[in-house]
């Protein structure tokens, strides 16, 4: 879907800016909201470009920057701190190869944080895209890297 | 409709998903099939039953037989040796259950211990997405009753005050109050929230209703829109919780096909719709006015109160924003009636609470009992205790905002009145057990960590405040605080309480005071001893 055809999804009203940036990021190859499509959603609600920009840089789902083809995010929550989530983020820097906010070179992984993910049963846990990984333990994570390497 | 000899149960959550549920489900499909029983035997997806890190669970009805940890490569065994021969499967393990007055197993201890559910009653033993299902297990009574009788809106807050419901989201306001203050509120436009911003660390019961029974939230919501003159509702969904998006939309496309949502609503004329609104991951967004803030498309600012959203809400009309928890109570409450909802729980709480146990437990999970059940039984009875034989350290009370109780506090009453008492908070339910091994200083400090990430940076005392108090507890965390460190700590705190805007700075206070309070020597240990000799 290109830019045009999701701004048209939605009714001109301000309330369907965070579904709009939404779309427009799950749209966008590198999971990222762009200039552009700030701007043209800006001017599809009427809205000031920096109202977007500031709408989009407040909250976390959110990236403005490009990002890898598999958004790896690691829950920093008190339940899977007390889990042992401390272990496997250094797993995932090393497997990586990346600091927290930065995408690998090949493009492939983005590696970020998250707040509770709500799946504190299978503390801890982390999300790659829309999958849920639980009961992670350190030589866990690196074959789920592998795996995704290789799906590649 | 035909009919089937026995349903197996599939529930369906982020977690059985993760152990494989849906290839436990196709397996499960195949073999029934191939052994010819696809007209005898169906299998059914259903919400979560509230058993949680055991693996994918399967349940048999109706002989109430569940399974825990079911890999694909036991389905045969199921289907040949329970399915056609009639008999337990030898090695699986299984437990009976009893759905009538809540869950019965052969043993005493678990998550299969009996419960009293009223909000998750139903979750996992419908098919959340199939309306017939919900409305053949008494899905929309409540609100047929009410249209259906021509009970008053007035009469309907009425018996919701009656009831003494108070909102599980935390803050505990009576319901029926809030409905009644945004009745009487100037105005013809009026809206109903649900509030389904589940953020709480270690909390997800909000999740697992959307998820289980989304039917019931519709309800609920329409006839909270009839009570208080509303239209229009809407449900403020975490963005992260894709399922819970996906099962919401559905169930709502449904009741508008059978007219239980829309312009005619079971044919009376009374109008009512709702729309789901996604949000974008921030934790300040389950503060109503930053919820609605962000409703309406903005940065999730909380607003400067009073006024409050009961008269000045959404677009600044009249709006009663309620958790998902609170209104799922409320169907039952019409249905059964507030006398019957008073025999649950204590006389100032009234009703049930629905609580997660994780961490360092032997049955992580979520489970559903009265009001005013000690703290002690859900942890060591419900949750089985602190898990590999290690002695119970605290439990950190209601997320990231709770609070720590030491050994000694662990006969509380778990409802808001003896948790007052006890300079406690029942916050959202979630209960975290730490055993003797974890550290109360490294756990406050991921706490502030959090809180320095999710404070919104509206007004200074929060967005300054979390940053210092983060930069002090990483000296403590490293070993390399101050004697002084503490003090300053809970001041700063104290200060934040005092003067942030929002719940989100207010509540800082909980977890700081009741960690060093009731842990003071473990902050000691990560004190370094500034002689003058240290300082050469």
């Amino acid at each position: 879907m290109n830019t045009q055809e999701i701004l048209h999804k939605y009714e001109k009203n301000a309330d369907n800016l965070l579904g709009l940036l939404h779309d427009l990021q799950d749209g966008h190859e590198r999971h990222c909201l762009t200039p552009e499509s700030m701007g043209a959603a800006a001017e599809y609600l009427g809205l000031p470009a920096s109202y977007v920009y500031g709408v989009a840089s407040f909250y976390t789902m959110f990236s403005l920057k490009p990002r890898g083809r598999f958004i790896v995010r690691i829950c920093q929550s008190p339940p899977c701190h007390l889990l042992g989530s401390t272990d496997v983020s250094k797993e995932l820097v090393k497997a990586l190869g990346v600091g927290f906010g930065e995408t690998t070179a090949d493009g492939l992984f983005t590696l970020e944080m998250t707040s509770c993910l709500g799946v504190c049963g299978v503390a801890p846990a982390m999300m790659i895209n829309d999958e849920i990984y639980g009961n992670l333990t350190a030589t866990r994570v690196g074959e789920i890297i592998d795996d995704l390497r290789r799906v590649k | 409709m035909s009919i089937y000899r026995t349903h197996i149960l599939v529930p369906v959550d982020e977690g059985t998903v993760q152990a494989g549920a849906f290839e436990v489900k196709r397996k499960l499909e195949q073999e029934i099939r191939e052994k010819g029983l696809d007209r005898e035997v169906k299998v059914v997806e259903s919400g979560t039953v509230g058993i949680i890190g055991k693996g994918v669970i399967l349940v048999v009805y109706p002989e109430r037989i569940y399974y825990a940890n079911v890999r694909p490569a036991d389905v045969a065994l199921i289907v040949d040796e329970h399915l056609i021969k009639g008999r337990m499967p030898r090695g699986l393990k299984h437990f009976t259950l009893d759905l009538k007055g809540g869950m019965k197993s052969m043993h005493s201890t678990g998550l299969t211990r009996e419960q009293r559910r009223v909000v998750l009653d139903k979750t996992w033993r419908i098919a959340p997405d199939d309306i017939r299902d919900v409305l053949a297990s008494g899905g929309y009574r409540a609100l047929e009753k009410i249209l259906g009788e021509m009970i008053k809106p007035e009469a309907v807050i009425d018996e919701i005050k009656r009831s003494g419901l108070r909102g599980r989201g935390g803050a505990g306001f009576p319901t029926g109050l809030k409905w009644e203050f945004t009745r009487k509120a100037a105005g013809d436009v009026k809206y109903v929230i649900c509030n389904a911003d589940e953020g709480e660390p270690g909390t997800f019961k909000d999740r697992l209703i959307l998820e289980g029974d989304p039917h019931k939230l519709i309800e609920a919501m329409t006839i909270a829109g009839y009570a208080i003159g509303a239209a229009k509702g809407f449900v403020y969904i975490r963005g992260e919780y894709r399922l819970s998006i996906e099962r919401m939309q559905k169930a709502i496309d449904q009741a508008r096909e059978y007219s239980l949502l829309g312009p005619n609503v079971l044919e009376t004329g009374f109008a009512f719709d709702l729309e789901i609104k996604k949000g974008a991951g921030a934790y300040v967004c389950g503060e109503e006015t930053a919820l609605i803030e962000s409703l309406e498309g903005k940065r999730g600012n909380p607003r400067v109160k009073p006024p409050y959203p009961v008269t000045n809400g959404l677009w600044q009309k009249p709006t009663a924003v309620n958790n998902v928890e609170t209104l799922a109570n409320v169907p039952d409450i019409i249905a059964q009636g507030a006398d019957w909802f008073r025999t649950l729980g204590t006389e100032k709480c009234t009703g049930t609470k629905v609580f997660t146990i994780l961490g360092h437990v032997e049955h992580p999970g979520l489970i559903e009992v009265e009001m005013g059940t000690p703290l002690r039984e859900i942890i060591f009875s419900y949750g089985g205790g602190v898990s590999g034989g290690k002695k119970f350290k605290a439990a950190l009370l209601g997320g990231a905002s709770g609070v720590f109780i030491p050994e000694k506090m662990l006969d509380v009453k778990m409802d808001y009145e003896s948790l007052k008492e006890n300079k406690a908070v029942l916050g959202s339910g979630a209960v975290l057990v730490m055993n003797e091994d974890s550290s109360i200083v490294d756990t406050l400090f991921s706490i502030l960590k959090f809180f320095a990430h999710e404070s919104c940076g509206h007004c200074a005392p929060c967005r300054i405040g979390t940053r210092q108090l983060l930069n002090l507890a990483w000296k403590l965390h490293q070993g390399k605080g101050r004697a002084e460190d503490c003090d300053t700590m809970l001041r700063l705190a104290e200060v934040m309480w005092s003067s942030s805007l929002c719940p989100l700075g207010q509540s800082v206070i909980t977890p700081v005071k009741s960690a060093i309070e009731n842990f003071r020597e473990e902050f000691n240990a990560r004190v370094i001893i500034h002689t003058e000799e240290v300082r050469g």
